[in-house]
């Protein structure tokens, strides 16, 4: 494993995305949907769920609308990316295998101070918790690291273990660039070389001025209701479809509107329209999505439900 | 004897949590190899960030043998009997011993249990400890049930005497015992075997783990107060923060750094929490100045550029977390400069408790209250309600947001930059305190008024809305509060008649309850107004509402609100006047406990409080001082007997009589020369206790209270209260009443035990 420093942001996404793929793990593509973090993902939040093993990672666009500065801030954006890995059952040597991707994005394990530091991870939109630690590397958070005990209100058999990388910000640790919008994206030699405020800058001012300023609220709320409602008109559905005579849970459809409702949350929070007392009202409505999202989820093949036995 | 090491391997422990599990493995194991008869002669317990330890030196290699005996049957009885003993025991009747009884020839048996060799009995206590482990939280892992607080790895267990060491062998969800462990995570990972716990520590000593959390602690304060001294500076000292970090490494080694020089103008407690809170690190301060200079980090390893690119590391991460400290320190003196108003605002849309409103309506009571208490503390009252309506504005403020322990120094700095009073800055700083039982209470008038005001407003808002400390529960600390205002009122002298503020600050919140409620929907009208809760009162005081309520609306309000209600024994519920007088009584209680620390028995405490002011708790305290030092004098201890004899009579003669005696007994129908010397001892004492009292000068009437123990006991000598002349009788019990009112101008020594 090579463990020269890499010269751009996306050469050490490729770095984590050829290590676990050395490491036996799905590399999946992002999910085609706006969320707040890599967790959101079904491959996680989902497939977190229920007795099959599991192993997938792959990195996230990730939106937090509040976060937004136009671009100015040296490391806060309100688009930035994740890279995720969920691995189950969690397998004993996690720890090793993480520190092992360290390694492989050109962290020398010679000279740097890697310490796990508790830290409890709990998810009150999605209803899930679990116990671990954020990765220090020499003082600075690089990674948060936790085994799953609940998702969706739903004990985690077996557990899964989940690594969560902030790109930009480990990026700009191990290039040394103090300015995100500095950071060389591709490879700075190449012939067009790009940074990353090359790629984002535009896109921060102009997102962030959407998010604070110019997002119509009467429409975000009624998309709200609307993704409420769909998803519970989804999971009231028969399981058994009298088109194709199958029975068919449709847990995932359902869950895209749970996301998106909390997409929408996120927004109109940036837009300051919620009060600190309709803030958990909120949060609680769409955590009762993501809960009967993950009931339905235990219902289908893929968390490893199977039909009962004939009589 | 042997000598048993244990070690249980894991991924990383918090650090909060390694002194409490490393005490409880030492606890539960020790105790359970002692139930099962193995004793020992020592045990240390100790804990790193990846394992817990025990040794235990000196066990018996086999727990002894118990001889149990059983009382049967009698001879003779029912064949079934003695089959059903038979079988408890598991003997046969041959097994069987005849003894003599008192009721005649019995049955015993016998039983020897053989003892058990240690091992057997380590492995089943461990095991049971490993299941149980209390750890505060824990967790599953990977397919298995076991939860530990992180990932259990390895068990090490071995049993160790002159001819060498044996694995205690065990098997916990998989996890079979060893005798080996593994070193440092990065510096030493190879695992080896260890054959004694001296072996034990030298190896992994030699493999980067220093196992003791005290010499951890002692290598890093020594290393870092030396490379501060080197540079002239002082480490500033934490103990909180040396424990945390000596249970984030295995292997200290200290890094100083240095500071960047555009945040050392930041005031030096916010360089101090965001290093410690963030970053874990100790500050480095200069001796002369006072500023801090530079920071101590403590990695865990060794590298071989001598932590050069660790260092340079956590001072790149501190100058991002300064960066943001100094942006959030730079917006924040821009709304403090121009006069906080934003922040006050802000806290328009921030909940206190839902029952009890915004936190700008708390701060509205506050300073109406402080405004009020201002004189009687001798404070300026423009400055006490100016001091309340900014003193928790920092609440608002950016800094306060990332680091909520610096509330109320924030606000001092904030008010400070606004240009306001010193006075003002200095209670947004004070009139949070005192905090604990050792923590200073404010002494400057101002700060004493919000204090009080902050204090007496959240306990009158907790009593209306019925969420009293029960037990051990006070989630909102109202027994603190009550302390730091019977401290404050102490410890400053205050002369401040709490019933009567209590009772004004209840009418203030009950008044925001009701307007909360829009009670003037509810339109049925209603009898019993003695059934109204102290919100409704007000309201219809205010003439707010004028229709009036019945019973059952109201307690639809209350439900459909969400409000709890509490009837009191007679099914009423508590008025404001009931509730005021439940809170001082809470007052009362506590300033008992707080009396008791200092000496002062709680029979004394009632015999004061049973005098009128007792809600003026200096009055109070003063009182029941003089009183306590009073009953200690030889004369004090004798006049109490006097009094209760006097008392006892006199209680008993009006309960039989049915009458009051208290009509003036008159010198002409004295008989006794000692009756006289009463009489004549009484109007002096009345003389010299009234002018005492008013001036409170409780030691000049206690003495004057003194010089009636004589005459007293010799009127009870001479003289026999129930004469036969009726008239001579009733003179007499008149006496002993005007005993009972003149001791009564001092103290209730009726309440005096013993």
């Amino acid at each position: 494993m090579s463990t020269d420093t890499p010269r751009s942001f996306q050469e050490i996404i490729l770095r984590l995305q050829t290590y676990w793929a050395s490491k036996g793990c799905a590399v999946l593509q992002p999910y085609d949907m706006e969320v707040g973090a890599g967790t959101f993902h079904p491959a996680t939040t989902l497939r977190a769920l229920g007795s099959k093993p599991w192993a997938a990672a792959y990195v996230q666009p990730s939106r937090r609308p509040t976060d937004g500065r136009y671009g100015e801030n040296p490391n806060r954006l309100q688009h930035y990316y994740q890279y995720q890995v969920l691995i189950k059952p969690s397998p004993p040597d996690l720890q090793e295998l993480y520190l092992g991707s360290l390694q492989a994005i050109g962290i020398d394990m010679d000279l740097h101070d890697i310490r796990f530091v508790e830290d409890d991870w709990e998810s009150p939109t999605l209803g899930a918790w679990g116990l671990g630690w954020e990765v220090w590397c020499d003082g600075m958070e690089v990674s948060q690291f936790t085994y799953f005990q609940q998702v969706g209100g739903h004990d985690c058999h077996p557990v899964s273990g989940e690594l969560t990388y902030g790109l930009e910000r480990l990026a700009m640790y191990i290039l040394g660039v103090d300015h995100v919008m500095d950071m060389p994206f591709n490879d700075p030699d190449a012939p067009i070389a790009l940074s990353y405020g090359d790629v984002f800058k535009q896109t921060e001012e102009e997102y962030a001025r959407w998010n604070f300023d110019v997002a119509d609220t009467d429409t975000l709320l009624q998309h709200f209701k609307d993704a409420e409602a769909e998803c519970a008109r989804i999971l009231d559905t028969d399981y058994d479809d009298p088109k194709t005579g199958k029975r068919i849970v449709m847990a995932h459809p359902a869950y895209d509107q749970c996301i998106k409702a909390s997409h929408i949350f996120n927004l109109l929070d940036a837009r300051g329209v919620i009060s600190v007392t309709e803030r958990q009202a909120y949060i609680g409505r769409v955590r009762a999505l993501a809960k009967r999202c993950a009931d339905a989820f235990v219902q289908t093949k893929a968390a490893g439900w199977v039909p009962e036995a004939a009589e | 004897m042997p000598d048993l090491l244990i070690e249980l391997f894991s991924e990383e422990i918090p650090a909060g949590m390694q002194k409490r599990a490393s005490e409880d493995l030492q606890k539960l194991v020790t105790n359970g190899l002692v139930e099962a008869g193995l004793t020992y002669a020592g045990a240390m317990a100790f804990a790193t960030p990846r394992r817990l330890t025990l040794t235990v030196n000196g066990l018996l290699a086999e727990s002894p043998t118990v001889i149990e005996e059983r009382k049967g049957p009698k001879v003779g009885a029912p064949e079934k009997a003695i089959e059903g003993f038979l079988r408890g025991v598991g003997l046969t009747l041959d097994d069987l011993e005849i003894r003599d009884d008192k009721k005649g020839q019995v049955y015993f048996a016998k039983m020897t249990k053989p003892g058990r060799p240690a091992a057997e009995i380590i492995a089943e206590v461990l095991t049971a400890t490993i299941r149980n482990f209390p750890w505060p939280k824990s967790m599953r892992w990977g397919s298995g049930s076991l939860r530990w607080v992180r990932p259990l790895q390895s068990i090490l267990c071995i049993l160790a005497d002159e001819e060498g060491a044996e694995v205690v062998p065990l098997e916990v969800d998989g996890f079979a015992s060893g005798n080996t462990t593994g070193g440092h995570r990065f510096l030493s990972p190879d695992r080896f075997a260890v054959s004694s716990f001296d072996d034990y520590e030298a190896k992994l000593k030699r493999a980067k783990v220093v196992l003791r959390p005290d010499e951890r602690a002692e290598m890093i304060w020594h290393d870092a107060t030396n490379a501060a001294f080197a540079n002239g500076l002082e480490v500033v000292e934490d103990r909180g923060l040396l424990a945390e970090v000596a249970g984030l490494v295995e292997w200290p080694v200290v890094l100083m750094g240095n500071i960047d020089e555009e945040f050392l103008e930041l005031p030096p407690e916010v360089l101090q929490t965001s290093m410690k809170e963030h970053q874990k690190f100790f500050s480095v301060k200069n001796p002369k100045t006072g500023r801090i200079e530079k920071f101590v980090t403590v990695a865990n390893r060794e590298t071989a550029d001598n932590g050069a690119t660790i260092l340079a590391g956590n001072q790149k991460v501190l100058a991002a977390r300064l960066a943001d400290a100094k942006f959030f320190w730079e917006n924040d003196l821009r709304v403090a400069k121009a006069g906080m108003g934003d922040w006050q605002d802000a806290l328009k849309n921030v909940t206190f408790h839902n029952k009890l409103g915004t936190l700008a309506e708390r701060i509205d009571r506050i300073a109406t209250l402080a405004r009020e208490l201002a004189p009687v503390v001798g404070a300026d009252a423009d400055l006490a309600e100016k001091a309340a309506r900014v003193a928790k504005a920092d609440l608002s403020s950016e800094m306060v947001y990332e680091f909520p322990e610096l509330q109320g120094l924030m606000g001092r700095y904030y008010a400070e930059a606004a240009g306001m009073e010193p006075e003002v800055a200095a209670a947004c700083e004070e009139h949070y305190a005192p905090l604990g039982p050792s923590d200073d209470v404010p002494t400057a008038a101002v700060s004493v008024a919000v204090s009080l005001a902050e204090k007496l407003d959240v306990l009158t808002g907790f009593w209306a809305i019925d969420e009293k400390p029960t037990g051990s529960k006070d989630p909102f600390a109202l027994r603190r509060a009550a302390l730091g205002v019977i401290r404050i009122l102490q410890e400053t002298e205050s002369r401040v008649s709490l019933g009567a503020f209590i009772e004004r600050q209840l009418v203030q919140v009950a008044r925001r309850m009701g307007a909360s409620w829009k009670l003037y929907e509810f339109q049925d009208a209603g009898e019993d107004s003695t059934r109204w809760h102290p919100a409704m009162i007000v309201l219809a005081e205010d003439q707010v509402i004028e229709e009036e309520l019945s019973f059952e609306t109201m307690r639809q309000i209350f439900v459909e609100g969400n409000l709890s209600l509490t009837e009191g024994e007679d099914g009423r519920l508590p008025s404001l006047a009931d509730l005021g007088a439940d809170l001082l009584s809470f007052f009362h209680d506590r300033l008992k406990v707080y009396l008791r620390d200092r000496g002062i028995s709680h029979d004394v405490i009632d015999a004061s409080l049973a005098m009128p002011g007792n809600d003026d708790l200096v009055l109070l305290v003063k009182r029941a001082e003089a009183l306590q030092a009073f009953l200690k004098t030889d004369d004090g201890e004798n006049l109490v007997q006097g009094f209760k004899r006097a008392n006892n009579i006199l209680t008993q003669a009006e309960e039989k009589d049915g009458v009051e005696y208290s009509y003036g007994a008159d010198v002409k129908f004295a008989e006794a020369d000692e009756e006289r010397a009463l009489f004549a001892a009484l109007d002096a004492a009345d003389a010299a206790i009234k002018p005492a009292m008013e001036a409170e000068d409780f030691a000049s009437a206690m003495s004057a209270m003194a010089a009636l123990r004589a005459p007293i006991d010799a009127f009870f000598e001479a003289v026999q209260v129930n004469a036969d002349s009726a008239i001579i009788r009733r003179n007499r019990l008149n006496l002993l009443s005007r005993i009972r009112q003149t001791v009564g101008q001092v103290a209730d020594l009726s309440k005096i035990e013993g």
